[in-house]
């Protein structure tokens, strides 16, 4: 009886395994007939290659881990598949960890390249500079994401909110929708008297800092929190929820909310966003046009190699959008194994390409801005492999 | 067993067919000695988590410079935390739980053994079963889009009408309250006890029962005199599996609070935080230092919940001569 069901056990096993090699064999013709297609891929496995959209294979193909910030997850994804169509034996894996856990998985050599939406800092970067021989953790700008805010009020198709009457109204100090803050820079809407619920964010995010750090710059007798990671506990009021996706949600359920969120989440949920002032004067839309031309306005802050940006939140110039969000790729300008950094090499010419970057414009993010991208791709041009 | 026979090594050719000069069989040896590994390996994973959780925790522990135990803010960065927030949400959120689900858990084992018609019964303890086995995060989504709503106007009446005593005072605007999350940390744990109230009031002896109504007890005094009494300990551990899930519910708690870093006497107003939540919301972006003291702060939450289950056994072990003795 035992040795009977024993029997039956290795059969099933058996029959498994056998399906499973038929699924491999699969996958092997996917590939070759796949390869097929992108004319780019024909010679991927033997050498690099200039290849179709700005990809260049990297010889012998690999399998490329990065982690790091969820913020860039839809832009990661979006060149992770390009990028794999037109190598297919490249895997390219990334884990939207969070920035933190990102960078400590680059700094344990667990990943290649991590993705952060601030720039390494000084105590990490030490030790992060160990794992590249004769060279240093670099950061790299390479996702520019517009933070909107977001707001949902019956019957108010637009909103102007100066940098001001966005600190007042998320530190709990304007509590109406018809405030006369308020109702003095939209003369023409039909604002209500109803109370305002200010979501943030409830987990640490680098969209908190930014947003932070845009308030600190604009309106610093207002806003006197700091620029950190997490929503300050001193304000009292408001409302937090979970991750942008949970902002965005608790935005679209709640009458009279207004929220920050990054820009794709706001299209998805049929949210309106409100125009942006700094002076108080001309009111800026969010496109990613706009937010391109507010990073174009940025300062390379770190020494070359290192590309950390400094952005000019506190910017007036005509048509940019003030509240952005520039997330970083942290890799090695030198010393990472030759397989890694041949990978990382070639994934982050394509992601700092024009193509690269012209990617990104239909999925809620800005693209770089010409001066600062060349920048990067020279950088990411200079990166060479360890010995 | 004391002695080991030298012919030992011999019938172990054929397996568990013959006995040593001992009478133990081989089979019994081996069984014997992986269930015995099996119990050290739990004891070894146990002290494991423990030293994993100090070394860890340790840098950040050295690096505060605010008392970790009385700090109401949680800032890592600037070397500010203390987890007594984080305590006292995880605290009183599970409490809230306890008060409003143990008695309609009893109350439902109840029903299921002593009240209901057997076929409904069985159908009922199914349904019951079938709840506990429900994954947080469903919980967690509904408290956070549709309890939330509704349980709004709830706690705008409760704080109405008792204002003034201070637990439910303070201004109601939203429902990311502790009160909302005992209350969904209440329906999660409800069908936990309420499994285990069952089976223990299920094992209640006959004549206990049959005593109790012969001597001219109604049903209700049937069940307080003979039923509760043997239950006790049962009811006890029932509780205490329940509060070790409201304890460490992250996801469900993590959806519905509004995290704020302060202790807030009234249970209505928005805020509070616990320890599993808070770990889970900010692990992901933090920095090294930020990560220890989350780590810490798992440490502590560790301990808090080996306290109440070393807590709920020696309730137990002094209630057992009383209760399971003369069964």
């Amino acid at each position: 009886m035992k040795l009977h069901r024993f029997g039956r056990l290795s059969v099933v096993a058996l029959a498994g395994s056998l399906a499973l090699a038929a699924c491999g064999s699969d996958d092997n013709s996917d590939e070759t007939t796949g390869s097929d297609a992108p004319a780019a891929s024909a010679g991927s496995s033997t050498a690099p290659d200039a290849g179709s959209g700005g990809i260049a294979c990297p010889a012998g193909g690999g399998t490329l881990n990065g982690a790091g910030s969820s913020a860039q997850q839809n832009a990661v994804s979006e060149w992770t598949k390009a990028f794999q169509e037109a190598c297919p034996d490249v895997t390219i894996n990334y884990n939207a960890s969070g920035s933190g856990a990102g960078r400590q998985a680059f700094i344990d050599k667990q990943v290649a390249w991590a993705g952060s939406d601030s720039s390494i800092k000084e105590e990490e970067k030490t030790q992060a500079d160990a794992n590249c021989t004769g060279g240093q953790a670099i950061n790299l700008p390479m996702v520019v994401g517009p933070i909107a805010v977001a707001y949902n009020i019956e019957g108010v198709d637009e909103l102007n909110l100066s940098a001001k009457t966005i600190a007042g109204i998320f530190t709990g100090q304007i509590t109406k929708w018809n405030a006369a803050e308020i109702t003095a820079e939209n003369p023409d809407a039909d604002l209500p008297d109803a109370d305002i619920v200010a979501v943030h964010r409830s987990d640490e995010s680098g969209t908190t800092q930014n947003f932070a750090r845009y308030l600190d710059a604009t309106a610093k007798d207002i806003w006197t929190y700091g620029t950190e990671q997490q929503w300050p506990a001193a304000i009292k009021g408001g409302q937090g929820a979970n991750k942008s996706a949970g902002v965005a949600d608790a935005v679209s359920r709640t009458a009279g909310a207004i929220g920050y969120v990054e820009y794709s989440f706001v299209e998805d949920a049929g949210l309106s966003a409100a125009k942006v002032s700094n002076d108080g004067q001309s009111f800026v839309e969010l496109t990613p046009e706009n937010a391109a031309a507010a990073v174009a306005d940025a300062e390379v802050s770190g020494t070359a190699p290192d590309l950390a940006l400094s952005l000019n939140y506190a910017t007036t110039a005509a048509n940019a959008y003030p509240i952005v969000l520039v997330t970083y790729e942290i890799a090695c300008s030198a010393g990472q194994p030759a397989a890694d950094a041949n990978l990382v090499k070639s994934f982050l010419t394509y992601t700092s390409s024009t193509e690269g970057q012209a990617l990104l414009t239909d999925n809620g993010y800005a693209p770089l801005p010409e001066e600062v991208r060349t920048q990067v791709a020279e950088t990411v041009a200079a990166i060479t492999p360890g010995a | 067993m004391a002695t080991t026979p030298p012919d030992l090594d011999k019938p172990s050719t054929q397996l568990g067919t013959t006995r040593s000069a001992s009478g133990v069989r081989l089979g019994d040896r081996i069984f014997r000695g992986s269930s015995m590994g099996a119990g050290i390996f739990v004891l070894v994973v146990m002290a494991a988590i423990g030293t994993f959780l100090l070394i860890r925790a340790i840098p950040s522990l050295t690096s505060n410079e605010s008392n970790v135990l009385t700090t109401q803010n949680f800032d890592p960065d600037n070397n500010d935390w203390g987890i007594a927030a984080l305590a006292y949400g995880t605290l009183v959120s599970s409490i809230i739980a306890l008060i409003l689900a143990v008695p309609v858990a009893i109350g439902i084992a109840l029903f299921i053994s002593h009240y209901a018609p057997r076929r409904l019964a069985v159908i009922l303890a199914y349904v019951v079963d079938l709840l506990a086995a429900v994954p947080s995060v469903i919980f967690g989504l509904w408290g956070l889009r549709f309890l939330s709503e509704h349980i709004l106007p709830i706690e705008r009446w409760i704080n109405d009408w008792f204002g003034w005593i201070p637990v439910f005072g303070g201004s109601v605007n939203s429902a990311s309250s502790l009160f909302t999350a005992g209350v969904v940390l209440a329906i999660m744990i409800l069908p936990i006890i309420a499994a285990v109230c069952r089976e223990v009031f299920l094992q209640v002896p006959r004549a206990h029962e049959e005593a109790a109504l012969a001597l001219g007890a109604t049903r209700w005094e049937m069940i307080r005199t003979a039923v509760l009494p043997f239950g006790r300990p049962g009811i006890i551990s029932a509780t205490m599996l329940g509060l070790g899930r409201a304890l460490g519910e992250t996801i469900a708690i993590a959806l519905i609070l509004s995290p704020s870093y302060a202790i807030n006497a009234s249970v209505l107003e928005i805020g509070g935080s616990t320890f599993a939540a808070n770990i889970a919301l900010r692990f992901g972006e933090i920095a090294e230092t930020g990560r220890s003291a989350l780590i810490a702060s798992g440490l502590v939450l560790f301990l808090i919940t080996l306290l109440v289950n070393m807590g709920a056994r020696a309730v137990i072990a002094r209630r057992k001569e009383f209760s399971g003795a003369s069964a």
